[in-house]
């Protein structure tokens, strides 16, 4: 990755960030820097916390901070609702892209650029540029055009969700994107169109926190750094070649040794059936993932 | 409630004199009806005292465009009612003919609803002073709405406006009914009766926007026939206490309808619904999606009814009901019934009430959307599938520019 110039560089930190979901403490400590034109992989076994670190850096409701700051270039992002996280620079590509029924990608991001304009609502013109350039940005990825102006998620595909999500990315050009399991759902031609574009993104700047179960689209993204994630804690960090290990390894040598057999964490995916008792630290995460079939995953 | 005596004042024939008497003698020994009837559970019907009111019919003039604003211009016919008398009648186009009481059509009033269905349908036919038979001949393609304005603004009146549908054989047509009103209190019973001829097209859209103070008993009776198509829109926006109720009877094989109603509660208004979709052919279909949003005090009750008669095999029914309540101090019911005498049926009911949705919040709010627009748009969104079904694209147009003005200034996070 290029390095940002001086006065444009943008840095998101977390330190210290505990959450809880209801009685369940899920992140327990995580301590993580993301600037402008980096690209940091944060990986973990299902219930080790990532979807939850993706979710409470954004706002979404439903989970306690408990302690700890998340900053995005001095300014506390945690004070902010999620509309002004993102209006700040932030931006979530979310693993299950939530349907909007009669609301287009152009209704909802001409808002939100208008607002960064100081506009008081889309006017017309901007409404249409808006579409213009989602339609541009579809085409960059294999989206057909017709999906951006349907219905937010309305009616697509698992792969066209995670397309969506980012054609919306590129058209916002926010500082930092958070992808939480964005290969999740995608072939290999899409998920390659897909990092193709969010790399040329990083290459302008973009600072990237790409949360994910498979090493897979490392291959693509190739990131600076490599973070692992387990049981709400940042356990291990280093280059890529940590993502080599993982991919050798599996999380195995990460979790508690428990007295049952069975403890095969495996992320390549092949063959890799999900055993009881994987290390799933937070049961009760109520945005936990359940378990997808590792064949679709890997399309 | 009334007194039967108000019938011998009413012109027409001397057959419909007879049935207006039969009518009353009905009603009056029905008497007045009680929460504690099913048919008005859930309803603030007690409440109802009829020496408030006077049966009278003395006109006025004709009421605000509101939401018809246009309609008009290209209309087929333009029917004016207000406070118990017809204003005024201007048929526009060939193919159709509106008839008021006295003029010919007397004996088609009650060609569907010759009784009821409930008590205020018996005091209607007993003392509708100011019928409009709308008749549409047979293979006749009327392109432009025919709309019936029925506006009321005397302090205290009740009245009973009347409404016959008559398709003709494989005609096409579309009646838009607006009711309109003053800030008085008025009681106001319409019954609507859609006759759909084999064949027709019938669209028919009520578009209500009463005054705050204003109570409203409303009954819509429709018969589609062997292959007719029949498209009902409501829009239900005012009242003090609204209610409409809705019955179609599928008696003709390979008939088809739709039922859409659209619906934003505000202030302290009750809004009541009763649906029955009742398939007495083979070969019928019926859909009906009601969706409704509650704000401030408001009120919503939904109660529907799919009865399939043992006659009606292959026959596909839908009711969808889907409430938002955008108040905490807002209260929704929806009580979704099937009654199925044939087991050749396809028959689907879904009902919900909860706030905007917090997901889909988020999701726009992760964007960059703030919260207050981000619900407005999911608000109008929730409304975008019923506004675009109903058979009329001028009245969608409208109520989705008076949802977005009631939306925008919104605040409904309290009700999360």
């Amino acid at each position: 990755m290029s390095a940002p110039t001086a006065e444009a560089a943008h840095t998101l930190r977390i330190e210290g960030l505990h959450a809880s979901a209801g009685d369940t403490e899920i992140l327990q400590g995580v301590d993580l820097e993301v600037s402008s034109g980096r690209v940091h992989a944060v990986m973990g076994p299902n219930g080790s916390g990532k979807s939850t670190l993706a979710h409470v850096v954004m706002g979404r409701p439903g989970y306690e901070v408990t302690a700890g700051s998340v900053t995005l270039d001095g300014v506390d992002v945690l004070s902010l609702a999620p509309w002004e996280r993102a209006q700040a620079g932030l931006f979530l590509a979310m693993q299950h892209p939530t349907e909007v029924p009669g609301v287009s990608a152009a209704q909802a991001l001409a808002e939100a650029l208008a607002l960064r304009a100081g506009d008081d609502g889309p006017s017309d013109d901007q409404l249409e540029r808006t579409r213009s350039l989602l339609e541009a940005e579809a085409a960059a990825v294999g989206l057909k055009a017709e999906l951006v102006a349907r219905p937010l998620n309305v009616d697509m595909s698992g792969g066209e969700k995670k397309r969506n999500e980012t054609v919306q990315l590129a058209v916002l050009q926010p500082r930092i994107a958070i992808l939480d399991e964005i290969d999740s759902g995608l072939d290999i031609d899409a998920l390659r169109a897909c990092a193709n574009r969010i790399e040329a993104l990083t290459e302008a700047g973009l600072g990237v926190l790409a949360i994910t179960h498979f090493t897979r689209v490392l291959e693509y993204l190739r990131p600076d750094e490599v973070h692992v994630i387990v049981d709400g804690r940042i356990v291990d960090s280093g280059g890529p070649e940590l993502a080599e290990a993982l991919e050798a390894d599996g999380y195995t040598p990460y979790l508690p040794e428990e007295p049952d057999a069975g403890v095969a964490v495996s992320i390549g995916g092949l063959g890799s059936a999900p055993a009881a008792g994987t290390g799933a630290s937070a049961p009760d995460d109520p945005f936990a993932d359940p378990w997808a079939d590792p064949l679709d995953e890997l399309g | 409630m009334f007194s039967p005596d108000l019938v011998d004042a009413l012109d027409g024939s001397d057959a419909l004199a007879k049935r207006r008497r039969a009518a009353a003698d009905r009603a009056v020994a029905t008497g007045q009806p009680s929460f504690t009837e099913e048919v008005w559970r859930y309803t603030p019907i007690d409440d109802l005292d009829p020496a408030r009111y006077a049966v009278a019919a003395p006109g006025g003039t004709a009421g605000p465009m509101g939401l018809m604003s246009g309609v008009d211009d290209g209309a087929a016919a333009v029917v004016h009612i207000a406070n118990g008398a017809v204003l005024d009648v201007s048929v526009r186009a060939d193919g159709v003919r509106v008839d008021t009481l006295g003029s010919g059509a007397d004996d088609l009033i009650g060609t569907v609803a010759p009784e009821g269905p409930d008590v205020f349908g018996d005091w209607n036919l007993a003392l509708a002073s100011a019928p409009v038979v709308v008749s549409i001949d047979p293979k006749a393609v009327l392109t432009d709405p025919i709309v019936v304005h029925v506006h009321t603004d005397v302090d205290g009146l009740a009245w009973f406006p009347r409404l016959v549908v008559m398709a003709g054989r494989t005609s096409q047509a579309t009646v838009i009914e607006h009711h309109t009103g003053g800030n008085t209190p008025a009681l106001i019973c319409p019954l609507t009766e859609l006759s759909v001829g084999d064949g027709a097209h019938l669209g028919h859209v009520t578009v209500q926007e009463l005054g705050d103070a204003a109570w409203q008993i409303a009954n819509l009776c429709a018969d589609a026939g062997r292959d007719a198509n029949l498209r009902i829109g409501h829009v239900a926006m005012g009242g003090d206490y609204a209610r409409a109720r809705i019955g179609i009877d599928m008696t003709g094989r390979g008939g088809h309808s739709e039922i859409d109603a659209v619906y934003f509660g505000r202030g302290t208004s009750t809004l009541d619904f009763r649906t029955f979709q009742t398939h007495v052919a083979p070969h019928t279909t019926s859909d009906l999606l009601f969706k409704g949003a509650v704000d401030d005090y408001a009120r919503a009750v939904y109660t529907g009814l799919i009865r399939i008669e043992a006659d009606a095999s292959n026959v596909q029914a839908d009711q969808t009901n889907r409430n938002l309540k955008l108040s905490p101090n807002a209260w929704a019911e929806s009580v979704p019934n099937l009654e199925i005498e044939n087991s050749d049926v396809q028959c689907s009911h879904a009902s919900s009430i909860g706030p905007v949705d917090a997901d889909q919040r988020f999701y726009l709010e992760s964007r960059g959307v703030p919260t207050d627009v981000a619900e407005a748009l999911v608000v109008r969104g929730f409304f975008d599938e019923v506004l675009d079904a109903l058979p009329s694209e001028q009245i969608s147009a409208s109520v989705r520019q008076r949802i977005d003005e009631l939306v925008s200034d919104a605040d409904f996070t309290a009700a999360l």
